[in-house]
């Protein structure tokens, strides 16, 4: 029996889709949010070392469960595994009301200017499909700052001057600075450097009626008990609520998109937390699951005018799966520097994002989150045991004198780097699970390498006695900052949506989340993927408005 | 088990794996979280010591300590015994220097050898010990 039909149904209640039920609610849409995980709130903060959303030894924190969602992951020697949700191959992100952005570090990035026009600035990389993104920074511009502004994000980019225009400054201070900032910040000046403070999505002042950061050490994976931190959970998708034009079903594993005989959605098939069967009709769906389901939910909802999936006549759903390369350098430090302030990342530089001799892209570097004692036990260099006295000893000697600088190299996008539907593995409801494979471009580790020496050089001027570096292996790359897969262009043979998210193939039908990005810049994905977000969903309340749907 | 976990992680200044309780910690987990393990744990131990007694001709736990670190060396570059003998060290790390809720870090001994401050956060003395496998909820 079909649910009352709504003007939107919305798959993913995380960073992509809160923005956009918050924005269509208010336009008076009827909205239906759906998010497969449960709502956690600051409640839910447990400051559990072993079971987080970063550390997830002990289990997912905020989802998704192994028992119910495997994958299958595909190595580069072709051996396929059926992987565990809180499993390394798996490439999580999160299964929960806000998504990532409920546990998340939050750094708070505009991508640059350059970002959006990596083909025309360094040209064709034999083996990736670099291109330009049909839209610029200025397209983007004003939507990056109102999810500042309405999110919430705290820092100081003022002396940063690689970032692209902006119209107004952050609405937050940044927190004061740690000892690690201060010893960075003077070290990165006499290298030449521009260092300035992390715009984070995290309160560091009371802002939208919640207070500022506690300066806990349990930030990245953690809720934060304070709700200090800004994610859709705790701003855009309340507001959506208090429309009542909104209504947000939690638990709810969405099983196809359905599409009638004129190649039009008409609305969505999910299972409830009772796991029924269920049908919401719709004059349009939104799918904002994230790069890896988004993908998989598309290529799972075939129909005779769609029998590869939907938005994917030329085979592009799923390809180009790519996160960020993660490499830096460890710095000891000659005395005790360790003061517990967090969230311990605090400082930038963006001099490496761009023209690096030789080079294509590059990334952000800033000091890393303050790292947990069972973190820092694989943090220990090369030469030192992984086990017995000699491992204890450094952990003794160097925790409270380590400093950690890394960055979010981009990623030269590779077509064989993809999502399909397996064709055998199930999970728990009985949908075709994801199946990932692939691996890096070799120009992408080799960016990554030359960022991981810059970290060092940092750490060397900031007086480090031993250094040691983070590198990168070249298996596939997705994770927390997973995007690419339903690319962005004004093609339709060589792209999936067009640059207000609309699936070129069917008009009522877009996806709203980082699987759109045509590459992923050198910084954390979330900002950019809100601000699409408020963009598209100013077209798609235009659209709306002008079909007399509200 | 107790003699190896004491070889990954030993007594000295400060407390070891034993004195933090790792072995408890791994006992909890396996019939928790780490339950599918199990036969993985008995069947890895029970090779650990085949490879001791064909070696050295005696278990790993009669041997001396010095004989058992040179025999673990030895078995973290075995192609067979590595896989578990990682997972071994991997999960004595986690008892060690994880969370206290899950059974090892007794008294946050290893806390408190690296010098992590406590109370955890200036001013705030709570420190959420519940454990949410339990249906334990924290109190505010």
């Amino acid at each position: 029996m079909a649910l009352k039909r709504v003007n939107a149904v919305i798959i993913g209640a995380g960073a992509g889709g809160g923005v956009v039920a918050k924005e269509l609610a208010e336009a008076g849409l009827s909205v239906v949010l759906l998010e497969r995980g449960k709502w956690y709130s600051a409640f839910d903060c447990r400051k559990d070392d072993l079971r987080n959303q970063r550390t997830c030894v002990l289990g997912n924190a905020f989802g998704p469960d192994d028992d119910r969602n495997p994958r299958v992951a595909v190595d580069l020697q072709g051996h396929e595994r059926v992987v565990r949700a809180s499993g390394p191959e798996y490439n999580n992100n999160a299964a929960c009301v806000g998504g990532g952005t409920f546990s998340y570090g939050a750094m708070a990035w505009r991508y640059m200017e350059k970002d959006f026009r990596m083909r025309t600035t360094y040209g064709h990389i034999p083996g990736s499909t670099l291109a330009d993104w049909p839209i610029t920074y200025d397209d983007l511009e004003p939507y990056y700052e109102k999810a500042e502004w309405e999110i919430g994000v705290s820092g100081d980019v003022s002396a940063d001057p690689f970032h692209g225009p902006r119209r107004k400054p952050l609405p937050m201070p940044p927190l004061p600075s740690n000892r690690e900032y201060q010893i960075l910040h003077p070290a990165a000046k006499r290298l030449g450097l521009h260092p300035f403070d992390l715009p984070m999505l995290r309160n560091s002042v009371p802002y939208n009626g919640r207070p500022g950061c506690m300066r806990c050490r349990w930030c990245v994976g953690f809720a934060c008990e304070v709700d200090a931190k800004c994610g859709t959970h705790n701003t855009v998708i309340p507001k959506a609520l208090a429309t009542k034009n909104c209504e947000l079903r939690t638990e709810c594993v969405v099983k196809e998109i359905v599409t009638n005989d004129r190649g039009r959605a008409t609305g969505v098939a999910y299972f409830d937390a009772d796991n029924r069967l269920q049908q919401q009709d719709a004059d349009l769906v939104v799918v904002s699951c994230g790069a890896i389901e988004s993908a998989r939910l598309l290529l799972n909802s075939k129909s005779k005018l769609f029998p590869n999936g939907l938005g994917n006549r030329h085979d592009w759903v799923g390809r180009n799966l790519q996160g960020h390369t993660y490499t830096g350098a460890f710095g000891l430090m000659p005395t005790d520097i360790y003061d517990d302030l967090g969230p311990g990342a605090s400082i930038a530089i963006c001099d490496y994002n761009h023209g690096n001799p030789g080079l294509t892209g590059g990334a952000m570097l800033c000091n890393e989150f303050i790292r947990l004692p069972y973190q820092f036990v694989a943090m220990v260099p090369a030469g030192v045991p992984r086990w017995g006295k000699a491992h204890k000893d450094f952990m003794r000697n160097t925790y409270r004198r380590a400093i950690a600088v890394q960055g979010p190299t981009q990623e030269m996008p590779v077509f064989d780097s993809h999502v399909q539907v397996d064709p055998i593995v199930r999970d728990f409801w009985g949908i075709p699970v994801a199946r990932l494979s692939g691996g890096k471009h070799p120009h992408t580790i080799e960016v990554s390498a030359v960022m991981a020496r810059k970290a060092e050089a940092w750490l060397k001027e900031a007086g480090a006695e031993q250094t040691w570096l983070k590198l990168s292996g070249p298996g596939l790359s997705a994770g927390q900052h997973q995007a690419g897969t339903c690319r962005m262009g004004d093609d339709p043979t060589t792209s999936v949506v067009n640059r207000y998210c609309q699936v070129h193939d069917i008009d009522n039908l877009f996806v709203i989340d980082a699987s759109v990005h045509v590459n992923n810049g050198g910084f954390n994905p979330v900002l950019t993927i809100m601000a699409i977000a408020y963009r598209a969903s100013e077209h798609l309340v235009k659209q709306s408005k002008g079909a007399g749907l509200s | 088990m107790e003699a190896i976990c004491s070889r990954i992680i030993p007594e000295d200044q400060d407390a070891g794996a034993i004195q933090a309780g790792v072995v408890h910690f791994i006992d909890t987990q396996l019939t928790g979280f780490y339950k599918p393990l199990q036969k993985t744990y008995r069947l890895g131990i029970a090779a650990i010591d085949q490879t001791s007694v064909r070696s050295a001709g005696k278990k790993f736990a009669d041997l001396p300590p010095d004989s058992q670190i040179a025999l673990l060396e030895h078995i973290q570059q075995d192609a067979d015994l590595k896989p578990f003998f990682n997972l071994l060290v991997d999960h004595c790390m986690q008892g060690f220097y994880g969370d206290p809720r899950h059974g090892g870090n007794r008294d946050r001994v290893s806390w408190k050898m690296l010098g992590v401050p406590y109370p955890p956060v200036r001013g705030r003395l709570r420190y959420d010990f519940t454990d949410p496998s339990k249906g334990e909820k924290p109190w505010l």
